[in-house]
């Protein structure tokens, strides 16, 4: 046990030695959701088309502006959570949650390319647990996601992301847990690939397969309430909307956050990461034994 | 001596190709036993199979007296691999890929300090430990490779073509290494090559092996020996008849065997050297003008030439078969 402990240690260390000191690989995960913010958070500007005009805004009867205000307020409710919030907030909480799943996919390729250069056969050589093989990718995969996420944050509040933190001293912690818990369960989801697919060109194709549509068929872009009841579906379980959810109503929504919906989303985001993990471990276990 | 690896029929057949073909050998302790074939010829599989690394298809083996399938993990506390891919990290330093080979092996921190000083002098690379890797030459990485496959102290080792890709002086500084490893630490060393001066200058016995098979396994010298001895060819200046040179050769002593094409004599001979002068002696007395002479010790590759048919290097004659079959095997291997 202890010796496992140290293996996974050990282990751990060389990876994240390998994505700090590699600086392309940081820059090359980071720049695709910075990019995402950046373009499409600033230009896609929903939320400012409900702006009326000062010219126009001037010549209307004040009952008037402000019956508007309430009806533009209330649709923008409806779609966004609650009414003062900008798009580009509302997809940076997205981007966070994007950013978890690209990192994590990057734990897979680790095992291919370590794969590719015999490493793995040197650790598969060596008299070592095969779990721990596998959980240092895991929890190496969740340290990048966290500081990776917390970078994306900065320069988010850097383009102008606007913080209305939830008073409720839980929700953070909660939010927090729940980024972690989904690196997990990516992480493992992405290495069983990666542990069965021994070619590494297939895994590169594997992984646009299961990225691009993993991140629109979610609300990390744009709110469930557009989409067409098919897609509604499938947002509605796939395991970035509960995530965005939470750090929306943790960042965003202030004394608007229902508690209620957070803790809805954290339990399944529990119950998919520890279900996803236990299965996906014990899959990339059993390819590793085959070897 | 004891057989510290002792296979028995071991088979591995990839996706219907039979890549190792039912071989059975033993390896005694304390000696350098190669595997000398071609690409291709199921080396690498052999030794996969040899350090748990895949299961057989058929047949077993023990290797330091455990199953490698049911006490693979026995097996593996001690075995070192220096596998034919460099797999030393680039992005860490020396020292750190020691380290961490020291940690998997369960090393305690102070003896793996230890350690490290003591494997990185074995293999001259001390002064570079605290550089990165990438920042090494062909020959240093594979320094260093062989290094990590040290730091546990293995009773056997097992390297896979060891100087492959590696310039000449560099080969001759492994090849010392290896010579160190198992005369001063009585290391077991279990190589396999397709250089047969490799083969011929480290091991104590070899194995030939093609196509998956052993087609001869004994010391270089009975195998070179088994040919019948060195090659002395003479030109003649001028046709001679075979029984003339029948009553001219046959009162030299040592000679196996003798043929002539045209003009040109072919004689195998134990020690061609000595017998080489008392040959040009007889034919000058005999007032018969030589032309050219040469003496060809035999190699390993006229060895494998007489057991296959076929020249181990692969500029000789055609190998276009067996190449294709290393890359059918080699996707197969991959799936």
């Amino acid at each position: 046990m202890i010796h496992t402990l140290n293996e996974t240690y050990v282990l751990m260390c060389r990876e994240l030695k390998r994505w700090y000191r590699s600086k392309v690989l940081l820059i090359a995960t980071i720049i695709q959701p910075v990019l995402w913010l950046g373009l499409f958070g600033k230009a896609m500007n929903i939320t400012g088309m409900f702006n009326i005009p000062e010219e126009i805004l001037e010549e209307l009867p004040p009952a008037l502006t402000s019956k508007l205000s309430i009806l533009f307020n209330s649709i923008i409710k409806e779609y966004f959570g609650v009414a003062n919030i900008d798009y580009f907030s509302y997809m940076a909480m997205g981007m966070i949650t994007v950013i978890i799943l690209f990192t994590s996919m990057f734990s897979g390729m680790s095992i291919v390319w370590d794969r590719r250069f015999g490493f793995l056969n040197k650790l598969l050589v060596a008299p070592i647990s095969r779990s721990s093989i596998l959980l240092s990718r895991v929890f190496a995969s969740v340290i990048r996601a966290l500081v990776q996420a917390f970078l994306i944050s900065l320069i988010a509040l850097a383009f102008g992301l606007k913080l209305n933190i939830c008073n409720n001293p839980v929700v953070i912690p909660l939010a927090i847990l729940t980024l972690i818990l989904l690196a997990v369960g990516l992480s493992s989801f992405f290495i069983a690939i990666a542990a069965r697919i021994k070619s590494w060109e297939v895994h590169a194709g594997v992984m646009n397969l299961i990225n691009m549509p993993l991140m629109f068929s979610s609300n990390v872009l744009y709110p469930k309430k557009l989409m067409p009841n098919w897609l509604k579906g499938i947002a509605s379980v796939n395991p970035l909307s509960f995530t965005a959810d939470i750090l929306r109503q943790a960042f965003l929504y202030g004394s608007n956050a229902n508690l209620s919906q957070i803790l809805l989303d954290f339990e399944a985001i529990l119950i998919f990461s520890l279900l996803l993990t236990s299965i996906c471990i014990l899959i990339a276990n059993k390819a590793l034994k085959e070897i | 001596m004891d057989n510290i690896i002792i296979a028995r029929e071991l088979t591995k057949v990839f996706n219907g190709l039979v890549a190792v073909d039912h071989i059975s050998f033993e390896v005694e302790e304390g000696e350098i036993f190669g595997f000398l074939g071609p690409n291709g010829a199921g080396k690498t599989t052999t030794i996969n199979m040899l350090t748990t690394l895949i299961k057989p298809s058929f047949g077993e083996a023990y290797v330091g007296g455990y199953h490698i399938i049911k006490e693979s993990s026995k097996v593996r506390s001690i075995i070192g691999l220096v596998p034919q891919d460099i797999t030393v990290d680039d992005d860490l330093t020396g020292w750190e890929n020691l380290m961490l080979q020291a940690v998997l092996y369960h090393i305690p921190k102070n003896e793996a300090k230890k350690r490290i000083v003591e494997v990185a002098e074995l293999v001259n690379l001390s002064k570079d430990l605290d550089r990165k890797v990438e920042t090494y030459s062909g020959g240093m990485r594979k320094r260093l490779e062989i290094a990590c496959g040290l730091i546990h102290r293995p009773k056997i080792l097992f390297l896979d073509e060891p100087t492959l890709g590696l310039d000449v002086q560099t080969r001759a500084a492994i090849w010392r290494y290896i010579k160190m490893l198992n005369k001063e630490f009585g290391m077991t060393i279990f190589l396999t090559t397709h250089y047969m001066e490799e083969a011929d200058s480290l091991c104590d016995r070899i194995a030939i092996i093609d196509y998956g098979k052993i087609k001869a396994l004994d010391t270089p010298e009975n195998l070179k020996n088994g040919l019948g001895g060195d090659i002395i060819e003479v030109e003649l200046g001028e046709y001679i008849n075979n029984s003339n040179i029948s009553r001219l050769i046959s009162s030299i002593e040592g000679i196996t065997g003798y043929k002539l094409i045209n003009n040109k004599l072919r004689i195998k001979a134990l020690g061609g050297e000595h017998i080489l002068p008392r040959i040009l002696e007889k034919l000058i007395q005999n007032n018969i003008y030589v032309s050219s002479v040469m003496l060809r010790k035999p190699t390993l590759d006229e060895v494998f030439l007489e057991l296959t048919g076929r020249r181990l290097r692969e500029e000789y004659g055609s190998r276009i078969d067996a190449r294709k079959f290393r890359i059918i095997l080699k996707r197969a291997r991959k799936l």
